[in-house]
């Protein structure tokens, strides 16, 4: 299969970067994406070409290490879906392939398709946990949870930490990733005695962070390969007022 | 090299207690003055880091991913058992301990796997005090599953994430001390050396993935959770970046590694459907609670599978196993379906699976019940296949998975070398020669949260502090000029063929001459072919770009340098063991019907190997004893 590929090259943050131009006719359809760079860097390196920089891990889902935009949308065209869950059956033979890395100010670009996410795990250090230390607890079944609660919860904790939804929101709002995190805790028994302490805490290091603030445009949950729901912004909003205002 | 497992006196049940109860411990106020490194940021390195900064040691964590959640815990989907009775299935502890035995086929430490089943139940409590959402029954109460290899229901599980979950659960433990100022972080951190002070371990050396810049760290005791190497196969259940390279390299400073060829084969992966595939992807154990798995009674039948009447299928592991019947442990459901597939009643397009259908589970439950239970599962086979499994049976194979080898550890996980600590599925330790399903999760967690930090205390009030001298500086010094020599190295080479190129042709030496099944002349042969690998690689092995960048070529290039020499002993460990044992299968030694004949006369022991130089090694031997439970064959029947 063929395919024209424009990607985005830069050596480093601190040269200039732009769209390089590949064109190649011995694609298989059932090629990953990243398997599809996998190919196209052999290529190059036999060329003499630096390979492309991109990461991926898993290529299952689950990581979230893998992600960039594909034309335009952060992981491609795929809903529910991550780079690596994207096979060039996607795609007709003879197609134009943009990819670019997510752009944020919070995800600096350290190379090519590569950018530095550990704003995120700022953000969990400052209150994505319950606080309780590890070793022995009570009797699990001590705490009840209803079965609809936990499914709930586990919806909010799908997030696998991929920053789709900081690419595709055009403020660079991190508040999808945030509210996720808050939620699945909030909605616990055990997690809700820190819920109000917790929603001050994250949102004001997702602010210092550099992300951009929400205005509901919804962007976040369409690219999401987890389906994270918007409403958890909604409660994200609500929790943070009641925190702050008591009401 | 000396291999005391220190396994404590007295009965069984009583062993891990008084361990607990004679461990030395260090006031509060002084524990600061210890260091501790951790390798990786999985459920097991995760989970001890931030247990040993809780107590108040300085901790430094070391991961190459970008961020600690990326860790491959990550993938494991279908839950994690614990001996809690909730069933009232007649499960226990020791009901639990046996089947781990048996299901390793009697090549574990009974005092080891005792103490897993053990801790079990502490897990879930506490990982339910984390906040991890398992399943929920309506009432309330925790809801559990059935896995392979038992007749209770003991696996609890988060959909189809549950190590998602779980490791959530740690990276955020270790994220809160993080936070607090507690532990320092290194991410695009490889370890590529482990520094040695008297023969105990004092640091490590580390490649900065972002700069390249070489850097050393000491500390007064090293913990290395850096996950398994089922990856060397190359097409395997594993992320691309899984690794052997930092148990590698402590192997090469004199740690001994433990049964390397016991690799597990896990029976419901994708098959591989294409020439270009860069991994084979798991479908959870889980499935088969619901899935019944079967063939075509004929030969090379391409009919469509729904067209297929009942009476000309084959549900070979029902036929087989009457009473395990789909729930045979993995080992046994991998050699099974190969068989099939060997004999020419393999099914898909290039007829290397069989079907995992879920057409009766449908009728009897309904697909409302079953799209709870396995969704996602549903949706990720639809996303890789285009298939829709509630209309179709799945297409699944064996795929290398699991590596129940490792780095030989004692009772309290600590190596050979002194002060050098395994954790997780970087050890050897609890699974025998094959693991049941769900008990990974298990022994990472269990590692990490409930047994290193009892040992690893206990080891530094004992042996103190090491004292930062010229000596360990210049050591230091010395192991960074020798990692930047092997780079160079391996940069000067400037081939033809990449690092990718010589890991698929490794992993297909051993797939076909030592995966499933092993046989003498095969495995002879595969090690040549090794040698002559090894030999190319070092010849015609390119990286583009420097050592002092982002070099992804140039970490693909380092880990498949140890892999090389990993598969040649992972090869010659096969051929020197005479038996069959559950992921080690000798066509020499199997019954009648086929089965693995285990040889407890001539090796019941451990093989650890001592590495001398490259392509030699020596094996010693730990003798492994069973008081509590007598061996015998393995039946599933």
């Amino acid at each position: 299969m063929e395919l024209k590929l424009k990607i985005w090259r830069q050596n480093s943050p601190e040269e200039k970067g732009s769209f390089k131009e590949y064109q190649r006719s011995d694609f298989d359809p059932a090629m990953s994406i990243p398997e599809m760079l996998d190919h196209l860097n052999l290529h190059l390196m036999r060329a003499g070409e630096r390979p492309i920089s991109f990461e991926s891990d898993c290529r299952e889902g689950i990581c979230g290490q893998c992600g960039f935009m594909i034309n335009g949308q952060a992981h491609g065209p795929e809903k529910g879906s991550t780079a690596c869950q994207t096979h060039l059956r996607s795609f007709k033979d003879g197609d134009t392939l943009w990819l670019e890395p997510f752009r944020a100010r919070a995800f600096p670009l350290k190379r090519d398709l590569m950018v530095d996410r550990s704003a995120f795990d700022d953000i969990i250090a400052v209150g994505g946990f319950i606080s309780v230390d590890t070793g022995p607890a009570p009797e699990a079944n001590s705490i009840l949870i209803a079965h609809q609660t936990a499914e709930d919860a586990f919806d909010a904790a799908a997030c696998i930490g991929c920053g789709a939804c900081v690419a595709a929101c055009p403020n660079a709002s991190a508040s999808l990733f945030t509210a996720a995190k808050l939620n699945h805790l909030a909605l616990l028994p055990q997690g809700k005695i820190e819920a109000q302490e917790r929603v001050l805490q994250m949102v004001e290091a997702m602010d210092l962070k550099g992300f951009g603030a929400c205005s509901l445009i919804g962007a976040c949950e369409l690219v999401c390969p987890q389906g994270i729901s918007l409403d958890n912004i909604a409660k994200m909003n609500g929790a943070y007022r009641k925190a702050n205002w008591g009401f | 090299m000396r291999l005391q497992a220190k396994i404590p006196e007295g009965p069984l049940e009583q062993k891990w207690t008084r361990y607990k109860a004679a461990a030395k411990l260090i006031n509060p106020a002084n524990r600061a003055k210890y260091k501790i490194i951790v390798v990786g940021t999985g459920l097991a390195g995760s989970s001890c880091a931030a247990s040993m900064a809780e107590l108040g040691f300085q901790v430094e964590v070391f991961s190459f991913h970008d961020s600690p959640r990326r860790a491959h815990s990550v993938a494991a989907q279908g839950g994690v058992n614990a001996a809690k009775d909730y069933k009232n299935d007649g499960d226990s502890v020791w009901r639990m301990f046996h089947d781990t035995l048996k299901g390793g086929d009697f090549r574990a430490r009974e005092a080891n796997v005792y103490r897993l089943a053990e801790c079990s139940a502490s897990l879930i409590d506490q990982a339910v005090a984390q906040g991890v959402p398992f399943a929920r029954e309506y009432g309330g109460y925790l809801s559990n599953r059935s896995f392979g290899g038992v007749q209770v229901s003991r696996t609890f599980y988060a959909r189809g994430q549950t190590g998602q979950q779980l490791l959530q659960g740690a990276y955020q433990s270790l994220m809160r001390q993080s936070g607090l100022g507690k532990l320092k972080l290194h991410t695009r951190h490889e370890m590529l050396d482990l520094l040695l002070h008297k023969g105990r371990a004092s640091g490590i050396v580390c490649r900065n993935l972002d700069n390249g810049s070489i850097e050393s760290f000491e500390a007064d005791a090293v913990v290395l959770a850096t996950g398994g190497y089922g990856k060397i196969y190359y097409l395997s259940t594993l992320a691309m970046n899984c690794n052997a390279t930092a148990i590698w390299r402590a192997h090469k400073k004199g740690a001994g590694f433990a049964a390397p060829s016991w690799t597990q084969f896990h029976p419901t992966s994708l098959p591989q459907m294409g020439s270009h595939q860069s991994k084979l992807t798991l479908m959870s154990e889980s499935l088969r609670n619901d899935g019944r798995i079967w063939v075509p009674k004929a030969k090379n039948d391409q009919r469509l599978p729904g067209t297929i009447p009942e009476e000309e299928r084959d549900y070979y592991l029902e036929r087989r196993y009457p009473s395990y019947g789909n729930l045979a442990p993995r080992d046994i459901a991998s050699r099974a379906a190969l068989d099939r597939i060997e004999k020419g009643y393999g099914v898909g397009p290039m007829q290397n699976a069989v079907y995992l259908d879920f057409k009766d589970a449908l009728e009897k439950h309904g697909r409302e019940t079953i799209r709870q239970r396995y969704g996602n599962l549903f949706g990720m086979y639809q996303k890789i296949t285009g298939i829709n499994a509630y209309e179709q049976p799945m297409l699944i194979a064996p795929a290398a998975h699991f590596s129940m080898g490792g780095l030989w550890v004692d009772y309290g996980l600590m190596s050979n070398l002194e002060g050098l600590f395994v954790l997780g599925e970087a050890n050897f330790s609890d699974h025998g020669a094959n693991r049941l399903g769900a008990n990974s999760l298990l022994q990472a967690c269990v590692d990490g949260y409930f047994i290193a930090p009892h040992s690893l205390m206990d080891f530094l009030a004992r042996s103190g502090a090491i004292e930062i001298t010229a000596e360990r500086q210049s050591n230091a010094q010395a192991s960074k000029a020798q990692i930047e020599d092997q780079l160079q190295s391996l940069l000067s080479i400037k081939g033809k063929t990449s690092a990718e190129e010589f890991h698929q042709a490794l992993g297909k030496i051993l797939y076909e001459k030592c995966g499933l099944r092993r046989e003498r002349e095969n495995l002879e042969h595969a090690l040549k072919e090794i040698e002559a690998l090894r030999e190319r690689f070092y010849q015609d092995l390119m990286i583009p770009g420097t050592a002092k960048e982002i070099n992804f070529e140039l970490e693909k290039a380092g880990r498949l340098a140890d892999y090389i020499d990993l598969g040649a002993l992972i090869v010659q460990d096969a051929l020197q063991r005479e038996e069959s044992c559950g992921a080690h299968f000798r066509e020499e030694h199997q019954t009648e019907e086929g089965e693995a004949r285990r040889n407890d006369a001539d090796f019941q022991y451990v093989s650890v190997w001592e590495y001398l130089k490259p392509l030699t090694y020596q094996l010693h031997a730990e003798p492994l004893t069973f008081d509590a439970v007598q061996p015998s064959q393995r039946s599933y029947k």
